[in-house]
Parts: structure tokens; C-alpha cells; sequence
């Protein structure tokens, strides 16, 4: 079953508790669930993390095999490393999805998400938002002379931290897809 | 091609009722004999027949239903057999593909309603892929944990004509892991070698595994000598009669069982789940064990209870290594602990928390167990149950020597179970004696079978302990609601007697412990389903019980012990 394909943790007792004991710690991990791309299949996944009161921080699928009929959902949700633990065993079990990785712990990896921010303002604002959004490397995509829609790509923090600098100049939109990753190396 | 599909996989029985949306499915039905179609009352009461049939054979259980209400009336079966474990085939029929969302008569969003209490399910929309799809059913309802399906199948795609594929082994992705770790395996070995207080814990998981699993903990338990304790799902994998045998554990399980689950040093949990009813407070569950888990789902594992030594994997066939592993490393226990840790338990057994006083004119629901188990034990039998105080009296007071004789609903609790699903049992075995002890409320539930009783045969035997309460319901307004007992009386309850007698059955009423022997003799004999009305007493409470909130070694063991013992922490869990 693919979720014991999840890598032995830390303990020599246990494959899939990574912590000696019920710990009240709240992690943030990224899943990649690869997903047989079928009718209600994103229904069924996200089904099981309202049934089950967990949480979802942000969520993207798109199907990444057309030949093979699969599509990659990228969840990032927070818990205690037994919740985590049970999230994952139970994603395992939906017999749709076909492999569940926890890059979080599956060694490195890296994260992106695309946002777009609309800022209005002029003057000085104006000129404030573009200097940022250059310091930034986030691309103007649409302009008036009242305002302007960058793009940006990058972790979420620095997506954060762009919408914090963002947030007195002006800004009255933003669209955020969601984090997807991958992990480093082979 | 759905007939055929179902042929194809060995079904010989379905249970259903038609409709619109499934009329060209009964129209083939009705054009051949290899399958032998049961007309229930209700479609909740297939489902749960096919659950008897299921639990009873180890076989699949398939349903036929039509779309919206019948689809929806399925539900609680569905639900029930999910939480159990069972592995059924619902198929649904659903209004054409092309009318599908435009709110057509006799529509529902099937398998959007039916998604979370199925483990999987499917809509067809092209004829092509239905041979296919009806095949993956079977497959992943009974590979791994066993578990209902569901396909939904357009009234067009019914009636189109496609190319039919025959089974073949499985193309599916979907192929759990049945061997255990070795690793594991053996480390659990050794902690059995050295154990001093150890237990076997068993469960359904067991049963699920198949008749050899059964045979494999008869052998290790014999051979190791642990004493055994299990589940109200797993009754039966070990013998009543068995020599290592503690009874059932958990809220209503027995002394000995919960003391010594609490006391242990190693526990085995083999094919069961660490349900609430079975652990209690959480955080005082057996606090000195090292604890093992054979589980066939992975998520099963460290889902409540912290475990030690997780082994995942198909119970037949880790008890097999287990028991290869435990012989080729010498056969070792540590004998003298081992006879320490049964002094103790002969002291606790001593206790005999299931004592009861038969006296007076009103018959106790208890003695009224123990006389049916005395004059049906040598029979070939089959016991359902409803849900209730009598449902945990029959887990304690019957004896189940083997698997697959005990059909009750467990994870859900679904009253109305035991009438229909005594049915499904009864036909998968036509000779057989099969027992639905049930209470009052809880046969009311699904009474309408006594049609596909009495229509089909079925010498089903409805026993039924009437206390004229919901008398779980009243225990705990009892204990715990300050003897308010709200609502939980059966008020204009029938002459159940007469209502026998409307159906053309037999009805049999009981009040007097005296008359009780020759009326459940009278009841066995009779060639035909029969209701026996059994009058009983109306306040009696079900003990042991661990309350809410409560840990394994503060059971109440009577009457006198049970004021003011749940606090407002454990009275908020049911």
C-alpha cells in the first residue's frame, strides 16, 4: 500500500509515528499525493480532511500524466506529528490516491507558489510599489495609471512578506495558487 | 452483462428492490436462474441481510437498489458495514447519463451522498467500462480491509450494449500488503519469549482474515498458553469453551478481561482497533504494557494508542510467521511469570462479574440468555443481535465456539441490524438454527422484513427480550441524567404475538421463568420463522461497565456501586 512507502522515521519501533511519544507540537508538512485523475477523486481527499476535522493551509492539484491518468495534489496542513502521522496513513488507504510523500521529512525540498497582486495608489506609493516589486524580481502584467497587477513566484514566505510590504501601498487584490513542490536531487 | 458480471464473481444471492432506475437489471434478473434475487421491505434491510450473508460466509454481500430513495435508504448500511469491516456490493441505479444534475425524478447525488461511508465507489457512464468496474468492485471490497462498494449505473448505460470483459487477475493498482515485517515480527517474538503479564487482544480483523487465521490463534494460544480476551466483533475466533479463553472486553466486557488488559505487560493486538468502548480513558489504557498492533490497515496503527511494536499486515498470515518464527527460536515463554500471572487471573474470575439471582415471577433478561444458550448450544447455530442492553447480555452470556456465528453491529450501533441481517444469514444457510436476539425497540425498527420472512421461508427466530424500555437509553438516564427517563419508554408497543400472527408466522409469548424452557423448545421446533415476545424484567442494568471517562480497572460491577461515578468530564461521551 503506498503509504508504507513513507521513509522509516526516526524511531527503530515504528514506520510510521516519527515520534517517540504523542507529541502536542504543531508541525507544518507538505504532502504530495499523486491521485488516479478520476471524477470526485479531489472530493474524496478533501472529504476525508473535513470528515476528520484536519486542516488544510493551502491545496493545488492539476493532472501531471495525461498517459498515465494521474494528478498531483500538493496539501500543506498543520498537526501534531500523530495527526500528520494519520493523515497520511489514511490518504494511503483511499484507493485512488497511489503514492503519498511527505516531502517535509522525505528529505529537501522545494516549494513555489504564483501570486498576483493589485495595487492602486499614485505618487509616490506608485513609485514605492515598483522599486519593491523589482527588489522582488515580481513582474508587472498589467498596468493603469492607477494601477498595477504583478506577478510573483517563490516560497510562500517570501510571497508573505511581499503582501506585507504590499499591504500600505495600496493593495485591494490578491490571488495566490496555492504551494507546489517538489523534492531536490534524483 | 451485470448479471453475468456477478455470476462471473461466484454470487449465487442478491437482495434488493426495484424501481424505475433499475428495471433493465430486473428484467435480466428475471430472465435466468444462476442467481437467486431476495425481495426485501425496506432497502436499508437488504443491506443489512447482505451483511448477515457476508459475516456468515466470508462471501461478498450484494445488493441491487434503485436511485434516489433506494440509493439513500442504503446509507445506514452502507455506514454500518463500512465501520465493520464487511465487504458488500451496492450497485445503484441512477437516471440517465444525459438527465444526470437536472434534479429528474428519483435523482440523488449518489456517490457524492455515498462517498464517505463507502470505501470506494463509482458512477459508469459508458457501457464499456461496466464489466470492468464491477469486477474492481469485488476486488477492492474484499483485498486489504475488507469494506461496502458502491457503483452507480445510469438507466441508459443499463440498457446499451457493450463488449463484456470476464474477470481476470487484477489489473488494479490497488493490492495491500498481507505479510507482516519480519523485523517486527520477531521483535514481537522476543517480547513474547520474556513476557511476564502478556495478552492476546483480538478483534474482527481476525474473523475478516479468514477461518485459517482462527485455527492459527487457536494453535498460539495453545502452544504459548497467553490468556485471550476479545472484542464484541471478534467473538468466536477463539473458542468460549477455550481453556485461555477471559471472556469479552471493554465498557461491557468482562472482570477479567478488562483487569487484566489493565495489569498486562505485553499486550497483542491482533485484527482489532483500540475503539473507544474498548479502551476507555484514553490516557490510563493499560499504562505498563509494551503494546504490539497487527493490523491490515496502516492507518489503524497508532491512530489512538500509541504502539510499540506496529505490524502491518493480513492476520492469517503474520500469525502464521509468528508462530514459525516463536518455534524455530525454541518455543520459549517465561513459564513461571506465566503462572504467577494466571494465579491472578483465576482471582479475578473468581470475582464472576456476570452473576445474577433468577428469582421471583419476572424473568431476567440474563437468565433468559442463559436458558437459550443451554438448549440451542448443540445446535448449528447463528446468532444476530439488534443493539442494546441485550446485545452486550448475549455477548457475555452466549458462547461462540467458532467464527462467522456472530453477526451484531458494532462500530455504528445500528438498531434495526439483527432482524434483517438473520435473514442474509438464514439464506447463505437454510439448514441452520438462526437467533436474532433483539429488544423491543430496536426489531421495531426493520419489522417490515417479517414479509420476506415469511415469503421466502426463512425459519428466522426473532428473540426478543422485551423490557418495554430502551433500556440502554434508560441505564445511562440512570446513572448519569438523574433518573429523568426521557423518551426512553415503548410506549403502544403491538401484541407481538398477533403481529406474528398477521404475517402468518408463529408468535410466542413469555412472562413466567417457568413456562421459559418448554417455549424456547417450542420456538426451535417450530418449522418457520417465529417472534417470541419474552416479558422481562424492566429496570435490570447491564454490568460490568466501565463509565464514561473511566479507566479499565474502575469497572461497576452491580447496583450498589453506581451512584454519582460518572463525572461531568466522562458524562459528555457517550
Amino acid at each position: 500500500m503506498s503509504a508504507l512507502k513513507i521513509k522509516k522515521g526516526a524511531t527503530s519501533h515504528s514506520a510510521y509515528n516519527l515520534r517517540p511519544t504523542f507529541s502536542d507540537v504543531v508541525e507544518r508538512h507538505t504532502l504530495a499525493v499523486l491521485v488516479e485523475n478520476e471524477p470526485g477523486v479531489l472530493a474524496r481527499v478533501i472529504g476525508l480532511f473535513s470528515g476528520r476535522g484536519y486542516n488544510i493551509d493551502s491545496l493545488t492539484v492539476a493532472e501531471v500524466d495525461h498517459t498515465g491518468h494521474l494528478s498531483r495534489i500538493t496539501i500543506v496542513t498543520s498537526g501534531t506529528p500523530q495527526v500528520i502521522e494519520q493523515i497520511k496513513a489514511q490518504l494511503g488507504r483511499i484507493v485512488s490516491v497511489h503514492d503519498v510523500h511527505d516531502l517535509t521529512v522525505e528529505g529537501a525540498s522545494v516549494e513555489r507558489e504564483l501570486a498576483m497582486f493589485k495595487v492602486t495608489g499614485t505618487g509616490d506609493k506608485r513609485v514605492e510599489a515598483l522599486r519593491l516589486a523589482d527588489i522582488f524580481r515580481a513582474s508587472v502584467v498589467d498596468s493603469t495609471l492607477e494601477s498595477f497587477v504583478f506577478e510573483i513566484t517563490g516560497a510562500p514566505d517570501k510571497i508573505d512578506a511581499f503582501a506585507d510590504l504590499m499591504r500600505p501601498l495600496g493593495l485591494t487584490d490578491v490571488a495566490r495558487t496555492g504551494v507546489a513542490a517538489l523534492s531536490r536531487g534524483e | 452483462m451485470i448479471v453475468q458480471a456477478l455470476i462471473d464473481q461466484g454470487v449465487d444471492t442478491v437482495f434488493g428492490y426495484p424501481g424505475g432506475a433499475v428495471l433493465p437489471i430486473y428484467d435480466e434478473i428475471h430472465q435466468q436462474n444462476a442467481i437467486r434475487h431476495i425481495l426485501v421491505r425496506h432497502e436499508q434491510g437488504a443491506v443489512h441481510a447482505a451483511e448477515g450473508y457476508a459475516r456468515s460466509t466470508g462471501k461478498p454481500g450484494v445488493v441491487i437498489v434503485t436511485s434516489g430513495p433506494g440509493a439513500t435508504n442504503a446509507v445506514t448500511g452502507l455506514t454500518d458495514a463500512l465501520m465493520d469491516s464487511i465487504p458488500i456490493i451496492v450497485l445503484t441505479g441512477q437516471v440517465p447519463t444525459f438527465m444526470i444534475g437536472s434534479d429528474a425524478f428519483q435523482e440523488a447525488d449518489t456517490v457524492g451522498i455515498t462517498r464517505p461511508c463507502t470505501k470506494h465507489n463509482w458512477l459508469v457512464k459508458e457501457t464499456d467500462a461496466l464489466s470492468g468496474v464491477l469486477h474492481e468492485a469485488f476486488h477492492v471490497a474484499t483485498q486489504g480491509r475488507p469494506g461496502p462498494v458502491l457503483v452507480d449505473i445510469p438507466k441508459d448505460v443499463q440498457f446499451a450494449t457493450g463488449t463484456y470483459n470476464a474477470p481476470k487477475p487484477s489489473v488494479s493498482h490497488y493490492q495491500p500488503k498481507v505479510k507482516g515485517d519480519m523485523e517486527e515480527i520477531t521483535e514481537l517474538v522476543a517480547a513474547m519469549e520474556k513476557a511476564k503479564k502478556p495478552i492476546f487482544y483480538t478483534g474482527g480483523g481476525v474473523i475478516n482474515s479468514g477461518p485459517a487465521a482462527s485455527q492459527l490463534l487457536r494453535e498460539l494460544v495453545k502452544a504459548t498458553g497467553f490468556p485471550i480476551t476479545s472484542t464484541l466483533m471478534g467473538l468466536g475466533c477463539y473458542p468460549a469453551s477455550g481453556e485461555n479463553w477471559l471472556g469479552m472486553l471493554g465498557m461491557h466486557g468482562l472482570y477479567q478481561a478488562n483487569m487484566a488488559m489493565h495489569d498486562c505487560d505485553l499486550m497483542i493486538n491482533i485484527g482489532a482497533r483500540f475503539d473507544d468502548r474498548i479502551t476507555g480513558r484514553i490516557d490510563a489504557f493499560s499504562p505498563k504494557s509494551t503494546k504490539a498492533h497487527i493490523d491490515i490497515d496502516p492507518s489503524s496503527i497508532n491512530k489512538v494508542i500509541k504502539t510499540d511494536i506496529p505490524i502491518v499486515g493480513d492476520v492469517g498470515h503474520v500469525l502464521e510467521d509468528i508462530l514459525k518464527v516463536w518455534k524455530s527460536r525454541g518455543r520459549k515463554t517465561n513459564s513461571e511469570a506465566l503462572a504467577k500471572w494466571w494465579a491472578q487471573i483465576e482471582k479475578w474470575k473468581a470475582i464472576d462479574c456476570l452473576k445474577f439471582k433468577q428469582t421471583g415471577k419476572t424473568i431476567k433478561p440474563q437468565h433468559a440468555l442463559v436458558r437459550l444458550e443451554e438448549l440451542t448450544k448443540q445446535h448449528d447455530r447463528y446468532i444476530c443481535t439488534e443493539v442494546g442492553q441485550h446485545q452486550m447480555w448475549a455477548a457475555q452470556y452466549l458462547g461462540f465456539e467458532d467464527p462467522n456465528r456472530w453477526m451484531t453491529s458494532g462500530g455504528l450501533g445500528t438498531m434495526g441490524y439483527g432482524f434483517p441481517a438473520s435473514i442474509g444469514v438464514q439464506m447463505a444457510h437454510p439448514d441452520a438454527l438462526v437467533i436474532n436476539v433483539a429488544g423491543e425497540a430496536s426489531w421495531l425498527m426493520n419489522m417490515q422484513e417479517m414479509g420476506t420472512a415469511v415469503q421466502y421461508r426463512l425459519p428466522v427466530k426473532q428473540f426478543i427480550l422485551n423490557n418495554e424500555r430502551l433500556g440502554m437509553v434508560r441505564q445511562w438516564q440512570e446513572l448519569l441524567h438523574g433518573e429523568r427517563y426521557s423518551q426512553s419508554w415503548s410506549e403502544a408497543l403491538p401484541d407481538f404475538v398477533k403481529l406474528a400472527e398477521a404475517f402468518r408466522a408463529k408468535g410466542i409469548i413469555c412472562s413466567d421463568p417457568a413456562d421459559l424452557d418448554d417455549a424456547i423448545m417450542e420456538m426451535i421446533n417450530h418449522d418457520g420463522p417465529v417472534i417470541f415476545d419474552c416479558l422481562v424484567e424492566k429496570h435490570e442494568n447491564c454490568f460490568p461497565m466501565i463509565p464514561s471517562g473511566k479507566a479499565h480497572n474502575e469497572m461497576l460491577l452491580g447496583e450498589a456501586q453506581t451512584q454519582g461515578v460518572i463525572d461531568s468530564k466522562g458524562s459528555v461521551l457517550v
